[in-house]
């Protein structure tokens, strides 16, 4: 793992989420509560709507174009659906969130 | 002869570490105790019991003075020391220099003590000592106190001085109190409870400076958002680091805390540390279960024996009288792990258990913690609870027991058990009411009342059909809003207003949700039902709102979004015009003509949403509301000014409406119309508000559609003046946001409520002027340009990547 400081917990809104640009594509990281965040691809596999402007409910998220829902844990489609997205390890360490660079395709941290 | 152990720090860990050396091997060392306090050990834990007058100080000692002397350890209370020296083996004190063989380090930690401006004023003191809590003591009743801290310590002191009777803020920055320990639901019902002991809470509140009286006493401190609150002392419980000094100045190894092996050995062979100054595998410590287990190690340490320590799950409990609350292991949701929750809003009970696999590894309980301590049990030594995981939030006493069956429960109450505490009807005359010929619902609540005022007893009701009338009864089948509730929208928006729920906490708890935080489905409403009912209380939620009303533009098939400026009544000038052909053409947009009489930009990127709002904004624009559950337009024809059919001012009430209802949020976009004359250019009569302007006044139809549903306007009166054509069309717009389910447009409510009693309503003339008055209201907080909002630099951040890894990786 090469973990690579991203921003501040509260660079993200309370159960919402923002972009981070990586050279695998757009990741969206999304905070669903206080003191948790997750990664994960930013396009759905329905129709690549941009996840991060989903709404965020417990651990999950739903496509802000035709209301697919993934669990931000395994990336797995809701329900009827299937499909998933790929996750990111990312963790907080007192406030800052780093993300793994080698699993978003970098290939030194800074 | 005995060798001289010296220990720095008489707090709880060295007291308990001291209690096994010596009960373990009396003379085996010659010690002597440093403590910067002027006192020997006591039970910091009992602090708050003391603030609050539970207990006093001296209940509260865990070894006096007789104690020591029976022991034969040297006390040097209340000298602080200055060094140690660990190459010549020698602690320096402030009253002299003495050396060791083997050191024990125990200096705990130091309060936190944000830097605001003012935090050196007299008056502003942290909760860490006796000292401290003396202050909070001495002040009183009548007197004033701000707590800075939502955390354990700070309620404790808050609820201690409030227990005193002084009048006592909390101001916390996180969304709920207690968030380290806590979930949402249960940091809900801990702040109902404080705030029922008279505590103000305020969360989600940034400490900007602490004002001085001009004396070089704290006066009042300030927020923020301006807010002061006054007082008379100032407590700030916002965490604790540990003491570290010492050992660093020493040269030890310390990162957070001094690092400590699992024999509790510092980086020199002779000098050992525990408690919260130390560092254990990564970890540091803040409450005393582990550090108890630390003395054991420490003192086995000490004698040559081999003990290792071990991390192990916490808990934790608020010492608040009235405020039962537990909290164990890790509650946060991660992969592959489960919520069972429960929830009894009547008794203010809230159980929450997480697990991973068959592994309990989390809980938080509220209101009812009997269970705590069995909980944590199976957390601690990851018992397998796959056999009882269906009874598990029971409790033990419920485990190889029955499963519970909701009807088996109701079945077995009483005859006066108590069903509906709205009106008073017990089980007993629900049964003779149905017995009597009452078979569904509606008839019970005819004959009985029961379930007829705010509702929550329905289930009950509808249990107690079941059990009396067996399979003769069919649950009746109104929608649930989503899978989180039972409850439908109907009774929801009841709910809220009979039960004065003001946040979503409020509402998840109150009303049973079985989700941690709804859905994508429920939030959104949730959050537009708070908003309609309680404007000045609850702060609108852009999380629980989607993505078109949170960006505030249009989301197309390809991520890029739509802006569409407003144009009042449709008119607009050549400067705007030229405005939004430059715009359009800085930022790529195509333009398009809608049918609303709007000017539509599309394809515009998001992070370009914020300069693109703020060059219109500079050319006098505000945001047309194209994509929001709000008022979309006013289309209108151009009337009596230029038609000469035009029998009345069109564009002019057109306009006149749209300036008083943008902005608004309703349960469904609303469209409005305005014609001239019947001969209906602006298409008035199929919208949601629709006015054809006659000879004698105005014709005001509503619940037309043209959507999915195409359906003519039915009409609601008609009025002689503009004044009264407004005032109608406002009180209308505002029963509909009081009563509509969310997403239903007007011609679907007006369906299920009926225009007769719509009319009815708005006939009446005060209600349908308070009507008005609630709708201004409203719009006093809520009618601002979103646009003009989010183009400050601040918020515009929000809009552009949190951080760009493609850069870096180029170099
Ligand atoms: C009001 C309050 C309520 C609490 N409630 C709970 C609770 O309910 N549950 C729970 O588990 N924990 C609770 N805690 C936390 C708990 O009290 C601490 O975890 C515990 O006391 C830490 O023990 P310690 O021995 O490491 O440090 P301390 O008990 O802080 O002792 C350290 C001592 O070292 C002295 N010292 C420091 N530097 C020097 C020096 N250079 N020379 C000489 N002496 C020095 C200090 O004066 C102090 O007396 C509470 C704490 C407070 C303040
Ligand atoms: S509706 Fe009547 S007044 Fe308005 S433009 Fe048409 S004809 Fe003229
Ligand atoms: S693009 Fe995500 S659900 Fe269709």
């Amino acid at each position: 793992m090469s973990w690579i400081d991203i921003g501040h917990i509260d660079d993200i809104p309370l159960r919402g989420a923002r972009l981070v640009k990586t050279p695998v594509g757009c990741v969206a990281i999304f905070r669903t509560a206080e003191a948790e965040v997750f990664a994960a691809s930013n396009a759905c596999p329905h129709k690549a709507g941009p996840l991060s402007e989903g709404i965020v409910h417990g651990g999950k998220v739903t496509c802000p174009l035709h209301n697919w829902v993934f669990d931000l844990n395994t990336g797995e489609a809701q329900g009827a659906d299937e499909g998933r997205i790929a996750t990111y390890p990312v963790r907080l360490d007192a406030g800052r969130i780093l993300l793994d660079g080698h699993a978003v395709g970098k290939r030194s941290a800074a | 002869m005995a060798q001289k152990l010296i220990v720095i720090g008489a707090g709880m860990a060295s007291g308990r570490m001291l209690e096994h050396l010596i009960d373990a091997a009396p003379d085996a060392y010659d010690i002597t105790l440093f403590n910067a306090e002027p006192r020997g050990n006591y039970n910091r834990l009992m602090l708050s019991p003391v603030l609050a007058g539970e207990k006093t100080y001296a209940e509260i000692v865990t070894h006096d003075d007789a104690w020591y002397a029976a022991r034969g350890v040297t006390c040097r209370f209340g000298e602080k020391v200055l060094r140690v020296d660990t190459a010549a083996r020698i602690v320096t004190g402030e009253q002299g220099a003495l050396p060791y063989d083997k050191l024990v380090i125990a200096t705990g930690s130091s309060p936190f003590i944000i830097p605001l401006p003012g935090h050196d004023l007299q008056g502003v003191i942290p909760y860490r000592d006796l000292e401290d809590t003396e202050a909070m003591m001495a002040l009183g009743a009548g007197k004033r106190a701000v707590i800075i801290g939502g955390g354990l310590l700070g309620l404790e002191a808050a609820a201690g001085m409030a227990a005193r009777g002084t009048e006592v803020d909390v101001v916390h920055i996180m969304g709920h109190l207690m968030e380290r320990q806590l979930d949402e639901a249960a940091g809900y019902l801990l702040r109902r409870s404080l705030t029922q002991k008279g505590i103000r809470v305020h969360c989600k509140a940034n400490s900007k400076q602490i004002l001085s009286d001009g004396k070089g006493h704290v006066r009042a401190l300030q927020l923020d958002d301006g807010t002061e609150l006054p007082c008379d002392l100032l407590v700030m419980a916002v965490g604790i680091r540990p003491s570290t000094a010492l050992g660093k100045a020493a040269g030890l190894e310390v990162n957070r805390g001094i690092v400590v092996n699992d024999q509790m050995v510092t980086s020199d062979p002779d000098v050992l540390a525990l408690g919260e100054c130390v560092e254990h595998a990564g970890a540091i410590f803040g409450l005393v279960a582990p550090l108890y287990d630390q003395a054991k190690v420490l003192a086995q340490t000490l004698l040559g024996q081999k003990a290792t320590f071990v991390q192990k799950e916490l808990a934790t409990k608020l010492k608040v009288t009235g405020c039962d609350l537990f909290s164990a292991g890790d509650f946060a949701e991660g992969e592959g792990r489960e919520d069972i929750v429960f929830r009894d809003p009547a008794r203010g009970v809230y159980k929450r258990l997480i697990l991973e696999g068959n592994r309990l590894i989390g809980a938080v309980l509220y209101g009812d913690t009997g269970d705590g301590a069995w909980f944590h049990g199976l957390i601690k030594d990851a018992t397998d609870v796959g056999e009882m995981r269906e009874t598990l939030i029971f409790g033990p006493a419920y485990q190889g027991g029955p499963a519970a069956d909701p009807m088996a429960a109701v079945a077995a109450l009483p005859r006066d058990a108590e069903i509906c505490g709205c009106n008073g009807v017990c089980k007993g005359q629900i049964e003779d009411a149905i017995n009597a010929g009452a078979g569904d619902l509606g008839a019970v609540r005819a004959r009985t009342k029961a379930s007829a005022s705010c509702g929550t007893c329905t289930g009950l009701v509808e249990q107690i059909l079941g059990a009396t009338l067996g399979d003769a009864f069919v649950l009746p089948t109104a929608q649930p809003i989503c899978g989180c509730t039972d409850l439908s929208h109907e009774d929801l928006r009841r709910l809220i207003k009979s039960q004065e729920l003001k946040s979503q906490e409020a509402v998840w708890q109150e009303l049973g949700w079985t989700s941690r935080n709804g859905c994508h489905v429920c939030r959104p409403a949730v959050n537009f039902y708070l908003l309609a009912d309680w404007p000045l209380d609850y702060v609108d939620d852009p999380q629980s709102r989607f993505v078109n009303e949170r960006n505030h533009a249009n989301i197309q098939k390809d991520g890029t979004y739509s802006v569409m400026p407003r144009m009042w009544g449709g008119m607009t000038t050549p400067q705007e015009l030229m405005a939004i052909a430059r715009a359009a053409e800085t930022y790529g947009a195509t333009v398009k003509v809608t049918g609303g009489q709007r000017i539509d930009l599309l394809g515009v990127r998001k992070e370009d949403l914020p300069a693109i709002w703020a060059d219109l904004n500079a050319a006098g624009m505000v945001s047309g509301h194209a994509y929001s559950k709000g008022l979309r337009t006013v289309k209108t024809c151009v009337g009596s000014e230029w038609c000469r059919f035009g029998t009345q001012d069109s564009t002019g009430l057109g306009i006149a409406l749209e300036r008083r209802l943008w902005g608004s949020w309703t349960p469904h976009k609303v469209k409005l119309g305005v014609s001239g004359c019947p001969r209906n250019c602006a298409e008035a009569t199929c919208k949601d508000v629709g006015i054809v302007c006659v000879d004698s006044g105005f014709q005001i139809g509503v619940a037309g559609a043209a959507g999915m549903d195409v359906k003519e306007t039915e009409r609601l009166v008609d009025v002689r003046t503009e004044e009264e054509a407004i005032d109608w069309t406002v009180a209308f717009i505002q029963l509909y946001r009081e009563h509509a389910k969310y997403l239903d447009r007007p011609y679907k409510w007006v369906a299920k409520v009926g225009l007769d009693w719509v009319k009815e309503t708005l006939a009446d003339a005060a209600e349908r002027q308070a009507l008005v008055e609630r709708f201004d209201l409203f719009q006093s907080v809520y009618q601002k340009d979103p646009w003009a909002e989010r183009a400050k630099p601040e918020a515009a951040r929000r809009f552009h990547p949190l951080a760009d890894l493609t850069l870096e990786a180029a170099e």
